[in-house]
Protein backbone atom coordinates (compact mmCIF):
# COMPACT_ATOMS: atom_id res chain seq x y z
CA UNK A 1 0.00 0.00 0.00
CA UNK A 2 1.72 3.18 -0.88
CA UNK A 3 -1.06 5.52 -2.15
CA UNK A 4 -2.78 7.72 -0.02
CA UNK A 5 -6.27 5.98 -0.60
CA UNK A 6 -5.32 3.63 2.11
CA UNK A 7 -5.71 6.57 4.51
CA UNK A 8 -8.04 5.65 7.22
CA UNK A 9 -7.64 1.88 7.02
CA UNK A 10 -7.18 -0.45 10.09
CA UNK A 11 -3.31 -1.41 10.40
CA UNK A 12 -1.96 -3.47 12.39
CA UNK A 13 1.88 -3.74 14.14
CA UNK A 14 4.26 -4.87 11.32
CA UNK A 15 1.89 -3.77 8.31
CA UNK A 16 4.13 -2.59 5.57
CA UNK A 17 2.82 0.96 4.46
CA UNK A 18 4.93 0.98 0.70
CA UNK A 19 8.07 2.32 -0.13
CA UNK A 20 9.22 5.85 1.53
CA UNK A 21 9.55 7.20 -1.17
CA UNK A 22 8.70 11.36 -0.43
CA UNK A 23 6.90 10.43 2.57
CA UNK A 24 8.00 10.77 6.44
CA UNK A 25 7.74 8.23 9.07
CA UNK A 26 5.26 9.77 11.96
CA UNK A 27 3.62 8.66 15.11
CA UNK A 28 3.07 4.96 14.82
CA UNK A 29 5.22 4.21 12.11
CA UNK A 30 9.25 2.72 11.21
CA UNK A 31 11.30 3.28 8.48
CA UNK A 32 12.78 0.10 7.70
CA UNK A 33 14.67 -1.34 4.90
CA UNK A 34 13.18 1.57 2.36
CA UNK A 35 9.82 0.49 4.03
CA UNK A 36 7.58 1.80 6.20
CA UNK A 37 6.18 -0.27 8.41
CA UNK A 38 3.39 0.16 10.99
CA UNK A 39 4.59 -0.14 15.07
CA UNK A 40 0.55 0.43 16.38
CA UNK A 41 -2.69 -0.82 15.76
CA UNK A 42 -4.52 2.02 14.41
CA UNK A 43 -5.73 3.89 11.33
CA UNK A 44 -3.81 5.42 9.10
CA UNK A 45 -3.74 8.99 8.50
CA UNK A 46 -1.54 10.80 6.16
CA UNK A 47 -0.76 15.04 6.65
CA UNK A 48 1.76 16.86 4.83
CA UNK A 49 3.91 13.90 3.60
CA UNK A 50 3.82 12.51 7.08
CA UNK A 51 1.96 9.32 7.60
CA UNK A 52 1.24 8.20 11.25
CA UNK A 53 -1.13 5.97 12.78
CA UNK A 54 -4.05 7.19 14.92
CA UNK A 55 -3.97 4.45 17.78
CA UNK A 56 -7.24 2.39 18.58
CA UNK A 57 -5.68 1.97 22.07
CA UNK A 58 -2.63 3.88 23.87
CA UNK A 59 -1.42 4.76 27.24
CA UNK A 60 -2.01 8.50 28.31
CA UNK A 61 1.27 10.26 28.13
CA UNK A 62 1.09 13.53 30.21
CA UNK A 63 1.45 16.62 28.44
CA UNK A 64 2.09 20.07 29.99
CA UNK A 65 -1.43 22.04 30.50
CA UNK A 66 -3.31 18.65 30.73
CA UNK A 67 -6.45 18.81 32.94
CA UNK A 68 -5.92 15.83 34.61
CA UNK A 69 -8.11 13.34 37.66
CA UNK A 70 -4.93 11.66 39.86
CA UNK A 71 -4.86 8.98 42.95
CA UNK A 72 -2.77 9.38 45.57
CA UNK A 73 -0.17 6.24 45.69
CA UNK A 74 2.11 7.56 48.38
CA UNK A 75 3.39 10.43 50.03
CA UNK A 76 6.84 12.16 51.98
CA UNK A 77 7.22 14.95 54.28
CA UNK A 78 7.64 17.67 51.04
CA UNK A 79 5.65 15.65 48.23
CA UNK A 80 2.87 13.66 47.08
CA UNK A 81 3.38 10.62 44.43
CA UNK A 82 0.16 10.64 42.24
CA UNK A 83 -1.20 8.27 40.29
CA UNK A 84 -2.08 9.74 36.66
CA UNK A 85 -2.90 6.06 34.82
CA UNK A 86 0.12 6.80 32.58
CA UNK A 87 3.19 5.01 32.59
CA UNK A 88 4.47 6.98 34.83
CA UNK A 89 3.51 8.84 38.65
CA UNK A 90 3.72 12.31 38.76
CA UNK A 91 4.82 14.31 41.69
CA UNK A 92 2.87 17.06 43.30
CA UNK A 93 4.99 19.34 45.55
CA UNK A 94 3.83 20.62 48.59
CA UNK A 95 4.26 23.86 47.39
CA UNK A 96 2.00 23.41 44.79
CA UNK A 97 -0.94 22.35 46.93
CA UNK A 98 -3.88 23.86 47.02
CA UNK A 99 -3.79 25.42 50.26
CA UNK A 100 -1.08 26.05 52.52
CA UNK A 101 0.49 22.36 53.88
CA UNK A 102 2.96 22.25 56.81
CA UNK A 103 6.38 20.25 56.06
CA UNK A 104 6.08 16.89 57.41
CA UNK A 105 1.96 17.07 57.20
CA UNK A 106 1.53 15.75 53.86
CA UNK A 107 -0.61 12.81 55.14
CA UNK A 108 -2.93 14.70 57.17
CA UNK A 109 -3.63 16.70 53.81
CA UNK A 110 -4.16 14.29 51.32
CA UNK A 111 -3.87 10.46 52.57
CA UNK A 112 -3.26 7.71 50.29
CA UNK A 113 -5.88 6.89 47.93
CA UNK A 114 -7.48 10.43 47.52
CA UNK A 115 -8.51 12.03 44.40
CA UNK A 116 -7.09 15.17 43.21
CA UNK A 117 -7.99 17.46 40.36
CA UNK A 118 -4.81 18.53 38.74
CA UNK A 119 -3.16 20.18 35.85
CA UNK A 120 0.22 18.94 34.51
CA UNK A 121 2.66 21.49 34.69
CA UNK A 122 5.81 20.02 33.57
CA UNK A 123 7.30 16.91 31.92
CA UNK A 124 10.65 16.32 31.59
CA UNK A 125 12.41 14.20 29.27
CA UNK A 126 12.66 11.48 31.44
CA UNK A 127 8.93 11.39 31.51
CA UNK A 128 8.83 12.74 35.14
CA UNK A 129 5.60 15.02 35.40
CA UNK A 130 4.97 17.51 37.65
CA UNK A 131 1.68 18.30 39.08
CA UNK A 132 -0.49 21.41 40.42
CA UNK A 133 -3.01 22.24 41.92
CA UNK A 134 -2.72 25.72 42.03
CA UNK A 135 -5.92 27.07 39.38
CA UNK A 136 -8.93 27.74 38.98
CA UNK A 137 -11.20 24.73 40.13
CA UNK A 138 -7.92 22.31 41.23
CA UNK A 139 -8.76 20.81 44.21
CA UNK A 140 -9.63 17.47 45.90
CA UNK A 141 -12.08 15.97 45.15
CA UNK A 142 -14.61 14.57 48.26
CA UNK A 143 -17.28 13.55 46.95
CA UNK A 144 -18.88 12.15 43.57
CA UNK A 145 -17.39 9.42 41.31
CA UNK A 146 -14.81 8.69 39.59
CA UNK A 147 -15.33 6.79 35.31
CA UNK A 148 -12.74 5.82 33.59
CA UNK A 149 -12.57 5.71 29.41
CA UNK A 150 -9.37 5.04 27.23
CA UNK A 151 -7.74 8.13 26.65
CA UNK A 152 -8.16 7.77 23.14
CA UNK A 153 -11.87 8.01 23.64
CA UNK A 154 -12.01 11.12 25.41
CA UNK A 155 -12.96 13.32 22.15
CA UNK A 156 -15.86 11.01 21.57
CA UNK A 157 -16.64 11.92 24.93
CA UNK A 158 -16.35 15.48 24.61
CA UNK A 159 -17.51 15.80 20.78
CA UNK A 160 -17.43 18.68 18.38
CA UNK A 161 -17.48 21.71 19.87
CA UNK A 162 -18.32 19.58 23.49
CA UNK A 163 -21.88 18.94 22.34
CA UNK A 164 -21.60 15.59 23.33
CA UNK A 165 -20.36 16.30 26.93
CA UNK A 166 -22.95 19.65 27.27
CA UNK A 167 -26.14 16.63 26.15
CA UNK A 168 -24.66 13.80 28.68
CA UNK A 169 -24.86 16.95 31.64
CA UNK A 170 -27.96 17.80 30.74
CA UNK A 171 -29.92 14.61 30.25
CA UNK A 172 -27.51 13.37 33.59
CA UNK A 173 -27.95 16.59 35.56
CA UNK A 174 -24.27 16.02 37.29
CA UNK A 175 -21.35 17.89 37.14
CA UNK A 176 -18.46 16.23 34.67
CA UNK A 177 -14.75 16.80 34.62
CA UNK A 178 -12.96 14.96 31.39
CA UNK A 179 -9.48 14.50 32.80
CA UNK A 180 -6.64 14.44 29.48
CA UNK A 181 -6.03 11.00 31.17
CA UNK A 182 -9.14 9.07 30.49
CA UNK A 183 -10.63 9.73 34.29
CA UNK A 184 -14.22 11.39 33.98
CA UNK A 185 -15.23 12.80 37.72
CA UNK A 186 -19.64 12.45 37.89
CA UNK A 187 -21.25 13.86 40.66
CA UNK A 188 -24.64 14.17 40.58
CA UNK A 189 -27.89 11.90 42.13
CA UNK A 190 -27.79 7.79 41.84
CA UNK A 191 -29.81 8.15 38.92
CA UNK A 192 -28.44 10.94 37.01
CA UNK A 193 -24.85 9.19 37.77
CA UNK A 194 -25.99 6.04 36.60
CA UNK A 195 -27.47 7.43 33.56
CA UNK A 196 -23.82 9.33 32.86
CA UNK A 197 -22.20 6.04 33.23
CA UNK A 198 -23.76 4.32 30.84
CA UNK A 199 -23.52 6.98 28.31
CA UNK A 200 -19.66 6.56 28.80
CA UNK A 201 -19.76 2.95 28.78
CA UNK A 202 -21.44 3.04 25.18
CA UNK A 203 -18.50 5.10 24.46
CA UNK A 204 -16.13 2.47 25.88
CA UNK A 205 -17.67 -0.19 23.58
CA UNK A 206 -18.07 1.74 20.43
CA UNK A 207 -16.45 5.06 20.78
CA UNK A 208 -14.60 3.54 17.38
CA UNK A 209 -17.85 3.16 15.59
CA UNK A 210 -19.14 6.25 13.17
CA UNK A 211 -22.52 6.08 14.67
CA UNK A 212 -21.32 6.40 18.19
CA UNK A 213 -23.31 9.84 18.59
CA UNK A 214 -26.73 8.42 17.86
CA UNK A 215 -26.33 5.37 19.79
CA UNK A 216 -25.55 7.78 22.87
CA UNK A 217 -28.56 9.84 22.29
CA UNK A 218 -30.09 6.82 22.31
CA UNK A 219 -29.23 6.11 25.95
CA UNK A 220 -30.09 9.18 26.83
CA UNK A 221 -33.24 9.75 25.23
CA UNK A 222 -34.71 6.47 26.96
CA UNK B 1 8.68 -37.14 23.36
CA UNK B 2 8.17 -39.94 25.63
CA UNK B 3 10.23 -42.49 24.23
CA UNK B 4 6.86 -44.61 22.39
CA UNK B 5 8.77 -44.96 19.36
CA UNK B 6 6.33 -47.97 18.50
CA UNK B 7 3.14 -46.58 18.88
CA UNK B 8 1.27 -45.72 15.40
CA UNK B 9 -0.05 -42.76 14.95
CA UNK B 10 -0.34 -42.50 11.49
CA UNK B 11 -3.45 -43.91 8.87
CA UNK B 12 -2.63 -46.25 6.01
CA UNK B 13 -3.21 -42.86 3.96
CA UNK B 14 -0.68 -40.93 5.72
CA UNK B 15 -3.50 -38.97 7.63
CA UNK B 16 -3.01 -38.29 11.32
CA UNK B 17 -5.32 -39.61 14.55
CA UNK B 18 -7.49 -36.55 13.92
CA UNK B 19 -7.73 -36.70 10.38
CA UNK B 20 -5.48 -34.35 9.62
CA UNK B 21 -2.94 -34.04 6.96
CA UNK B 22 0.56 -33.52 7.96
CA UNK B 23 0.91 -29.92 7.29
CA UNK B 24 -2.52 -29.53 8.51
CA UNK B 25 -3.35 -26.88 11.56
CA UNK B 26 -5.68 -27.66 13.88
CA UNK B 27 -8.86 -25.04 13.99
CA UNK B 28 -7.67 -21.81 15.41
CA UNK B 29 -10.47 -19.02 16.59
CA UNK B 30 -8.72 -15.52 18.34
CA UNK B 31 -10.88 -13.45 20.10
CA UNK B 32 -9.86 -9.98 20.68
CA UNK B 33 -10.88 -7.58 24.20
CA UNK B 34 -12.03 -10.27 26.23
CA UNK B 35 -11.06 -8.63 29.41
CA UNK B 36 -12.54 -5.45 29.80
CA UNK B 37 -10.86 -4.32 32.81
CA UNK B 38 -7.03 -5.03 31.01
CA UNK B 39 -5.76 -2.60 29.10
CA UNK B 40 -5.36 -5.33 26.44
CA UNK B 41 -6.51 -8.99 26.05
CA UNK B 42 -6.99 -12.11 23.86
CA UNK B 43 -8.74 -15.51 23.88
CA UNK B 44 -7.22 -18.13 21.85
CA UNK B 45 -9.03 -21.47 20.62
CA UNK B 46 -6.48 -23.73 19.11
CA UNK B 47 -7.65 -27.21 19.11
CA UNK B 48 -8.66 -27.93 22.34
CA UNK B 49 -6.81 -25.50 23.96
CA UNK B 50 -7.60 -22.42 25.15
CA UNK B 51 -5.49 -20.10 26.71
CA UNK B 52 -6.43 -15.97 27.25
CA UNK B 53 -4.00 -13.24 27.64
CA UNK B 54 -3.88 -9.88 29.05
CA UNK B 55 -2.23 -7.11 28.91
CA UNK B 56 -1.27 -4.62 31.91
CA UNK B 57 0.30 -0.83 31.46
CA UNK B 58 2.90 0.67 30.36
CA UNK B 59 3.42 1.37 34.31
CA UNK B 60 5.14 2.55 36.97
CA UNK B 61 7.72 -0.72 37.30
CA UNK B 62 6.96 -2.24 40.94
CA UNK B 63 9.49 -2.81 42.48
CA UNK B 64 11.70 -0.16 41.63
CA UNK B 65 14.34 -2.20 41.18
CA UNK B 66 13.39 -3.87 38.41
CA UNK B 67 13.00 -1.20 35.96
CA UNK B 68 15.69 -0.19 33.90
CA UNK B 69 16.49 3.70 33.09
CA UNK B 70 16.75 3.18 29.35
CA UNK B 71 13.74 1.11 28.57
CA UNK B 72 10.45 -0.24 29.84
CA UNK B 73 10.49 -4.05 31.38
CA UNK B 74 8.63 -6.97 30.27
CA UNK B 75 6.96 -9.43 32.59
CA UNK B 76 5.47 -12.26 31.65
CA UNK B 77 3.55 -14.48 33.76
CA UNK B 78 2.51 -18.10 31.93
CA UNK B 79 0.31 -20.25 34.10
CA UNK B 80 -1.57 -23.27 33.80
CA UNK B 81 -5.38 -23.40 35.49
CA UNK B 82 -5.62 -26.68 37.66
CA UNK B 83 -8.19 -27.53 36.24
CA UNK B 84 -6.19 -27.26 32.40
CA UNK B 85 -4.82 -30.79 31.99
CA UNK B 86 -6.59 -34.41 33.42
CA UNK B 87 -4.21 -34.64 36.14
CA UNK B 88 -4.89 -31.44 38.58
CA UNK B 89 -1.72 -28.74 38.35
CA UNK B 90 -0.72 -27.16 41.70
CA UNK B 91 -1.65 -23.60 41.58
CA UNK B 92 1.68 -21.35 41.09
CA UNK B 93 4.90 -20.84 39.41
CA UNK B 94 6.80 -24.00 38.78
CA UNK B 95 9.83 -24.64 36.45
CA UNK B 96 8.15 -25.29 33.60
CA UNK B 97 5.96 -22.48 33.84
CA UNK B 98 8.86 -19.95 34.72
CA UNK B 99 10.86 -21.04 31.95
CA UNK B 100 8.12 -20.84 29.58
CA UNK B 101 7.42 -16.89 30.79
CA UNK B 102 11.02 -16.15 30.28
CA UNK B 103 11.17 -17.30 26.73
CA UNK B 104 8.09 -15.85 25.87
CA UNK B 105 9.54 -12.80 27.14
CA UNK B 106 12.25 -13.16 25.24
CA UNK B 107 10.58 -13.57 21.87
CA UNK B 108 8.41 -10.55 22.46
CA UNK B 109 11.41 -8.18 23.82
CA UNK B 110 12.38 -8.72 19.92
CA UNK B 111 9.14 -7.00 18.90
CA UNK B 112 8.15 -4.31 21.72
CA UNK B 113 9.77 -1.32 21.42
CA UNK B 114 10.51 -0.68 24.93
CA UNK B 115 13.27 1.77 24.45
CA UNK B 116 9.48 4.38 24.57
CA UNK B 117 8.68 3.66 27.94
CA UNK B 118 11.71 4.08 29.67
CA UNK B 119 11.75 3.29 33.92
CA UNK B 120 8.08 1.41 33.53
CA UNK B 121 6.96 -2.30 32.90
CA UNK B 122 4.35 -4.04 30.72
CA UNK B 123 2.95 -7.13 32.43
CA UNK B 124 1.64 -10.13 30.18
CA UNK B 125 -0.58 -12.30 31.74
CA UNK B 126 -0.77 -15.73 30.20
CA UNK B 127 -3.52 -17.84 31.55
CA UNK B 128 -3.93 -21.59 29.60
CA UNK B 129 -7.29 -22.79 30.72
CA UNK B 130 -7.43 -25.84 28.78
CA UNK B 131 -4.08 -27.76 27.58
CA UNK B 132 -3.82 -30.03 24.64
CA UNK B 133 0.11 -29.50 23.48
CA UNK B 134 1.82 -26.60 22.07
CA UNK B 135 0.60 -24.55 24.97
CA UNK B 136 3.77 -22.28 24.66
CA UNK B 137 2.59 -21.61 21.06
CA UNK B 138 -1.19 -20.67 22.03
CA UNK B 139 0.49 -18.46 24.97
CA UNK B 140 2.31 -16.68 22.91
CA UNK B 141 0.43 -16.06 19.93
CA UNK B 142 -2.63 -14.97 22.22
CA UNK B 143 0.39 -12.49 24.26
CA UNK B 144 1.07 -10.74 20.51
CA UNK B 145 -2.63 -10.22 20.12
CA UNK B 146 -3.09 -8.54 23.50
CA UNK B 147 -0.32 -6.83 23.32
CA UNK B 148 -1.65 -5.43 19.72
CA UNK B 149 -4.80 -4.54 21.39
CA UNK B 150 -3.17 -2.88 24.34
CA UNK B 151 -1.66 -0.38 21.93
CA UNK B 152 1.92 -1.22 22.65
CA UNK B 153 4.05 -0.31 19.87
CA UNK B 154 5.77 -2.86 18.17
CA UNK B 155 7.91 -4.07 15.18
CA UNK B 156 5.77 -6.57 13.97
CA UNK B 157 3.36 -9.52 15.71
CA UNK B 158 4.84 -12.85 16.70
CA UNK B 159 3.30 -15.98 15.74
CA UNK B 160 4.08 -18.98 17.44
CA UNK B 161 3.53 -22.89 16.09
CA UNK B 162 5.35 -26.00 15.98
CA UNK B 163 6.11 -28.77 13.70
CA UNK B 164 7.55 -32.37 15.05
CA UNK B 165 8.13 -35.99 14.24
CA UNK B 166 6.00 -38.74 14.56
CA UNK B 167 6.42 -42.58 13.28
CA UNK B 168 9.31 -40.59 10.92
CA UNK B 169 7.04 -38.41 9.26
CA UNK B 170 6.91 -34.64 9.91
CA UNK B 171 4.16 -33.17 11.02
CA UNK B 172 2.49 -30.07 11.50
CA UNK B 173 1.07 -28.86 15.03
CA UNK B 174 1.10 -31.71 16.69
CA UNK B 175 -1.46 -32.98 19.43
CA UNK B 176 -1.55 -34.90 22.88
CA UNK B 177 -0.49 -37.91 21.48
CA UNK B 178 1.61 -36.44 18.83
CA UNK B 179 3.63 -34.77 21.52
CA UNK B 180 3.60 -37.50 23.79
CA UNK B 181 4.59 -40.50 21.95
CA UNK B 182 6.60 -38.50 19.11
CA UNK B 183 10.36 -38.37 18.05
CA UNK B 184 10.41 -34.61 17.93
CA UNK B 185 8.73 -31.40 18.73
CA UNK B 186 10.10 -28.31 17.38
CA UNK B 187 8.34 -24.87 18.69
CA UNK B 188 9.10 -21.45 17.21
CA UNK B 189 8.40 -17.90 16.92
CA UNK B 190 7.63 -16.39 13.63
CA UNK B 191 7.90 -12.94 12.71
CA UNK B 192 5.36 -12.88 9.70
CA UNK B 193 5.95 -9.96 7.99
CA UNK B 194 9.53 -10.00 8.13
CA UNK B 195 10.07 -13.78 8.43
CA UNK B 196 12.69 -13.15 11.14
CA UNK B 197 13.07 -15.98 14.08
CA UNK B 198 12.82 -14.71 17.54
CA UNK B 199 11.94 -18.06 19.71
CA UNK B 200 13.54 -21.59 18.87
CA UNK B 201 13.31 -24.99 20.86
CA UNK B 202 13.80 -28.61 20.24
CA UNK B 203 12.83 -31.80 22.04
CA UNK B 204 13.98 -34.92 20.51
CA UNK B 205 15.95 -35.72 17.55
CA UNK B 206 15.68 -34.15 14.13
CA UNK B 207 17.65 -34.56 10.66
CA UNK B 208 19.30 -31.74 8.71
CA UNK B 209 15.95 -32.42 6.36
CA UNK B 210 13.67 -33.10 9.11
CA UNK B 211 14.53 -30.11 10.32
CA UNK B 212 13.90 -27.94 7.09
CA UNK B 213 10.55 -29.72 6.53
CA UNK B 214 9.66 -28.69 10.13
CA UNK B 215 10.92 -25.29 9.25
CA UNK B 216 9.25 -24.81 6.06
CA UNK B 217 5.67 -26.04 7.99
CA UNK B 218 6.11 -23.81 10.84
CA UNK B 219 7.13 -20.74 8.54
CA UNK B 220 3.82 -21.39 5.93
CA UNK B 221 1.74 -22.26 8.99
CA UNK B 222 2.75 -18.66 10.49
CA UNK B 223 1.63 -16.99 7.85
CA UNK B 224 -1.57 -18.57 7.82
CA UNK B 225 -2.19 -17.67 11.55
CA UNK B 226 -1.16 -14.25 11.40
CA UNK B 227 -4.28 -13.78 8.70
CA UNK B 228 -6.69 -15.49 11.88
CA UNK B 229 -4.76 -12.59 14.33
CA UNK B 230 -4.90 -9.64 11.83
CA UNK B 231 -9.15 -11.05 11.23
CA UNK B 232 -9.38 -11.02 15.55
CA UNK B 233 -8.33 -7.59 15.54
CA UNK B 234 -10.12 -6.21 12.67
CA UNK B 235 -13.57 -7.72 13.79
CA UNK B 236 -12.77 -6.24 17.31
CA UNK B 237 -12.14 -2.47 15.66
CA UNK B 238 -14.75 -2.28 12.83
CA UNK B 239 -12.32 -2.43 10.40
CA UNK B 240 -10.69 -4.17 7.28
CA UNK B 241 -7.57 -4.71 7.80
Amino acid sequence: MSDSGDVGRLVIPGDSLGEIGERRAGHGVLRRNGELIATRLGHLKEQGGELSVHPVHTAYTPRPGDLIVGYVEGMRSNIWFIDIGGPFNAILPMSLAAGKVDFGATREYMDVGSTVLCRVQEVDENHGAVVTMKGMGLRKLNSGFVDTLPSHLLSRVVGVDGRMLKSIKEASDCRMVVGQNGRIWIEGDASGTRLARSALSVIREAGHRPDIESRVRGILEQ
Amino acid sequence: MGGYGDVQMLNEDGTRMDGRRPDELRKIEIEAGVVPVADGSARIQWGTNMAIAAVYGPMEAHPRKISRQDRAVLDVRYNMAPFSVTDRIRPGFNRRSREIGKVTANALESVVQLELYPRSKIRVEIEIMCAEAGTRCVGLTAASVALADAGIPMTDMVVSVASGKVNGVVVLDLNKEEDNYGDADLPMGILPNSGELVFLQMDGNLSPDDFQEAWDYNMGAAKEIHEIMVAALAARYGGDA
